[in-house]
């Protein structure tokens, strides 16, 4: 089992990532520059957090057209995990493999702190070692998490049970106090029709050792390991 | 030589807090008569393109790829022709 972390121009989350898996879970990992064209080798993509290209015209939008993305798409579509996380996130909606867009959080302001997300359900490679209904406490670090999308796509993702984590109160209550960026529904991770593709505003990557203040992000490559090892 | 300017703006049934907010501090400002704002982007692109009806599918292509994001904006474009 290898991961792969992508790394655009203004991507800052690789090196936690790389920490996570290199320190912390000691698993087999490497980056993937941007400007390359396979990913032939990884059984796990992640794009990670930060500003990739400057988050130029709008987040997501140039790193979507970086030439990695079409092997990325490829992998996606034969079935592979992909994880984005903030920005990861933002450029996984803006290439078409997530519904939907992230706006500027409703407060106007930056927002970094720590959030709590129930998980709506574990049918993902990534949340099933997590328990239906489980609050994550992770942080969040973004000045464009609102999620949106049209009233149709929001009902199929609802049908579909797509939408994965909620942002909600420590008891798992959903409140708009809880939400901290306006996030349509309180969506705060969703995943696609394929169930192999995750996107979350949070960075379960910064909160997988108890020093940082929460374990709670590590339950989501622990199950796409143990995922891996059944396969 | 053609030039392309292109209004890009959040779909109307999208929640633009950062128009509210310009709106709030018009009215603050003693300009109560503002109902609306939005606020959105302007690009103006330089075309090397002579035609006008190539120009304009080129970048009406250009905002549907690349400029707008049709899930959230809409866009209106001109082309007009300006000196070399």
């Amino acid at each position: 089992m290898k991961f792969g972390v992508l790394v655009f121009p203004g991507t800052w989350s690789h090196q936690d990532f790389a920490h996570v898996f290199q320190d912390v879970l000691k698993v087999d990992w490497d980056y993937v520059w941007h400007k390359d064209r396979s990913v032939a080798g990884y059984d796990c993509l992640i794009l990670p957090g930060g500003f990739a290209h400057g988050d130029y015209l709008r987040c997501g939008a140039i790193a979507r057209f970086s030439p990695v993305m079409d092997a990325v798409i490829q992998f996606a579509r034969e079935g592979g995990p992909v994880m984005g996380s903030c920005n990861g996130f933002q450029i996984l909606c803006e290439a078409g493999l997530l519904p939907g867009a992230l706006l500027r959080n409703d407060s106007l302001q930056y927002r970094c702190r720590w959030v709590h997300i129930r998980t709506e359900n574990t049918e993902t490679p990534f949340t099933r070692g997590v328990r239906k209904g489980q609050v994550l406490k992770l942080p969040i670090s973004h000045g464009e998490g609102r999620y949106h999308a049209d009233p149709e796509t929001i009902a199929r993702l609802r049908a579909n049970d797509q939408v994965i984590f909620r942002y909600s109160t420590p008891d798992g209550t959903i409140t708009d106090e809880a939400n901290p960026n306006g996030a349509l529904e309180s969506i705060a991770g969703i995943c696609n029709e394929g169930r192999n593709v995750l996107g979350l505003m949070p960075h379960p990557e910064r909160a997988s050792e108890a020093l940082l203040g929460s374990e709670d992000g590590r339950l989501l490559f622990e199950s796409v390991l143990s995922t891996a090892l059944r396969r | 030589m053609l030039e392309a300017q292109i209004h890009v703006t959040l779909k109307k049934s999208v929640l633009d807090p950062q128009g509210d907010t310009v709106k709030s501090a018009l009215a603050t400002l003693g300009f109560p008569a503002v109902q609306d704002c939005r606020v959105g982007k302007f690009l103006v692109l330089r075309l090397s393109e002579r035609d006008h009806a190539k120009a304009t599918s080129q970048v009406d292509e250009m905002c549907r790829r690349l400029l707008a994001n049709p899930v959230i904006e809409d866009y209106v474009f001109q082309i007009r022709e300006v000196p070399e």
